[in-house]
């Protein structure tokens, strides 16, 4: 049993608390502990994505019980890629949030931080359906709390409007795992698909209630359509870095839905076959629509980039609805690019709302560094929309080819490529109205009073810059990437390894 | 009992999701309590009703047990709701002191142009 395993629920774990509790009047040694368990979990994550490269499963068993009554951390190549991709996020975010002062204009941010990330990377490595439960509200309290950092009146109300939306949902779990429970008799996700795929065939009707509602409670985590609606306020209102953080949030409902619907009810298990795609796929389709709409009516920046977001995530589940080995595998690539794509822009608004004193998308003085913020606002839309040569646009390529022998196939690529188009021209549109209409304002007014403090320094720069430049080297090592993420989507259709590992012991207990 | 069991479910998930859509903080909050309570009964009830079982297993004697599982997920369960709510009760008093009314709903005509302008502090 590999005790690294635990380690990035461990770390965090401890670390928040002690933050909170001991370091909470010093912002110096908060921001320092903070960094450094930030880096030391990065350190963990790339360890155990080493580790997985060979494949495998490995489980690490709670209190050493077997299986189906103790509760067990799962480790695969998905996880070990989430939770990586979780660190290095993390690490950018917080980069920015000390640069640009945000974590001191609340209290408790780097404990709220430390938190988030514990209940992340616990959802991502849980192999208990349960626990996922618990790691999901973990990672929310945490996500309240940052939701309003900093304060507001309209931060307030819209946390308000977030912390309802997501409590319902919490409920609505629990009805789900309920269900699921009183049919199978077990909550353990490996336990789970060998009793599904064995269930009888008059008990399916609740099964398939279950696999519905937990269908329904995912999406509202991955804001799919219909329940997308809590995110463009949710994201808009939120401070920039958290929101940058919140990329990663959305992934945790998408997830939870490759996770759950090909382990447990995968595309063979006759119980629940077809369900998942029949309503995958069409609210994908919808949710990628109303994301790029969305982008084009936005009046403000916040929630431009907030309904890019919600774009990306239909892109992402259209993949996913497919259900075959290679799609979901251009799905998982595209989950990488989509996250990165989605932190570059709302870090980068920051600093270009921190230059402007609002975000509302109309013509204003210049700023000063006018064309360099221009330049990265462009680098970063072309990654979002999907145009060459960034990622994004090997990304919907790949997702394209993933859903080519569909029957709906048609439907899927004219929801791609009309949704870029319009996400392109409405990114054009609020490009050209922050930075170059602005340039023929300058000679009225070039308020000279409030710009000369207010120079982006470098220091503040490098994570949106480490942002795309991971989107440029998602593009370059596309080959790599995408042969790691077949093996892993291959890994995810085969559950034998997972239940196997996960059951190995499961007669042990006995004795 | 079944019937007794089933029937509080449905009123109070019937009554809480009424209470949410009302839009106003004090009865949303209302609403996610029911609904929470909703939920407790309804997992207590998955591991099959029995009366007069202790959910222990006896090593020495055959006596029925029910299923302690579906008692340890409520428990759990109670304690994230008791703190969620908490926390909502927390929110929806700091959003009706800065915006003076409870509506959940934000109007477009109060979303000031502030939002990363605040200052220090708060």
């Amino acid at each position: 049993m590999n005790h690294w395993i635990i380690a990035p629920v461990i770390l965090p774990a401890l670390l928040a608390p002690l933050l909170a509790f001991v370091m909470r009047h010093d912002i110096v040694l908060a921001r320092v502990a903070s960094s450094v368990g930030t880096v030391v979990l990065a350190g963990i994550a790339i360890g155990l994505t080493a580790l997985e490269a060979g494949g495998g499963t490995q489980v690490y068993f709670l209190g050493d019980w077997p299986a189906p009554f103790g509760i067990v951390l799962v480790l695969d190549r998905l996880s070990a890629i989430m939770v990586l991709l979780t660190s290095l996020l993390s690490l950018l975010v917080l980069w920015h949030a000390i640069a640009t002062g945000w974590d001191n204009r609340g209290r408790h941010f780097h404990a709220l931080f430390q938190f988030q990330l514990m209940g992340i990377n616990g959802a991502f490595l849980t192999g208990d359906a349960f626990n996922l439960f618990v790691f999901f509200e973990v990672l929310l309290i945490a996500s309240y709390g940052l939701m309003i950092h900093g304060g507001g009146r309209v931060r307030l109300r819209a946390g308000l409007q977030y912390v309802v939306m997501n409590l319902a949902g919490s409920t609505l779990f629990l009805f789900a795992l309920g269900t699921l429970y009183a049919t199978t008799g077990t909550l353990n996700i490996a336990d789970l698909a060998v009793k599904v795929q064995a269930m009888p065939s008059d008990d399916v009707a609740l099964v398939r209630v279950a696999a519905i509602l937990l269908m329904i409670v995912f999406a509202i985590k991955a804001a799919l359509f219909p329940v997308q609606f809590w995110l463009p306020g949710t994201y808009a209102n939120a401070p920039a870095p958290v929101a940058a953080l919140f990329a990663i949030m959305t992934k945790v409902g998408a997830y939870s839905i490759i996770r759950i619907y090909t382990v447990v009810f995968g595309p063979d298990v006759t119980a629940t076959q077809g369900i998942v795609t029949e309503w995958l796929m069409p609210a994908a389709v919808v949710t990628l629509f109303a994301g790029a709409i969305g982008v084009l009516g936005a009046k403000r920046l916040m929630p431009l980039l907030a309904f890019s977001v919600v774009g990306s995530m239909g892109t992402l589940m259209l993949a996913v609805s497919a259900f075959t080995p290679y799609a979901l595998s251009t799905a998982l690539y595209y989950l990488l690019h989509s996250t990165f794509a989605a932190a570059a822009l709302f870090l980068l608004a920051d600093l270009v709302v921190s230059q402007r004193g609002n975000d509302a998308l109309t013509a204003q003085p210049p700023v000063l560094q006018n064309g360099f913020f221009a330049a990265l606002f462009f680098a970063g839309a072309i990654g979002m929309a999907g145009m060459p040569p960034l990622s994004g646009f090997l990304g919907k390529l790949m997702v394209m080819d993933g859903v080519r022998d569909q029957s709906w196939m048609v439907l899927a690529w004219t929801a791609i490529l009309l949704g870029s188009l319009v996400t392109i021209v409405g990114f054009a549109r609020a490009g050209s109205m922050l930075f170059w209409k602005s340039t023929s304002m300058s000679a009225e007014v070039t308020g000279n009073e409030v710009e000369t403090e207010k120079r982006i320094g470098a220091l503040q720069v490098v994570p949106t810059l480490a942002a795309l430049g991971m989107l440029a080297i998602l593009s370059i090592f596309a080959g790599p990437a995408s042969r790691y993420l077949e093996a892993t989507a291959d890994q995810l259709f085969d559950n034998s390894d997972y239940v196997s590992a996960v059951l190995s012991r499961a007669g042990e207990g006995q004795e | 009992m079944e019937f007794l069991v089933a029937s509080a479910i449905g009123t109070l998930t019937a009554g809480g999701v009424y209470l949410i859509l009302r839009l106003r903080a004090f009865p949303v909050i209302l609403g996610i309590s029911m609904l929470s309570y909703a939920v407790n009964v309804f997992l207590f009830s998955t591991g099959r009703l029995a009366v007069d079982a202790p959910p222990i297993l006896q090593k020495y004697a055959d006596v029925p047990y029910s299923d302690p599982l579906p008692q340890a997920l409520v428990l759990t369960a109670i304690v994230i709701s008791f703190g969620m709510t908490a926390v909502l009760v927390m929110f929806a008093l700091g959003a009706y002191l800065e915006a003076d009314h409870d509506r959940i709903n934000i109007r477009e005509d109060d979303e000031p142009e502030e939002t990363s302008t605040e200052g220090q502090g708060a």
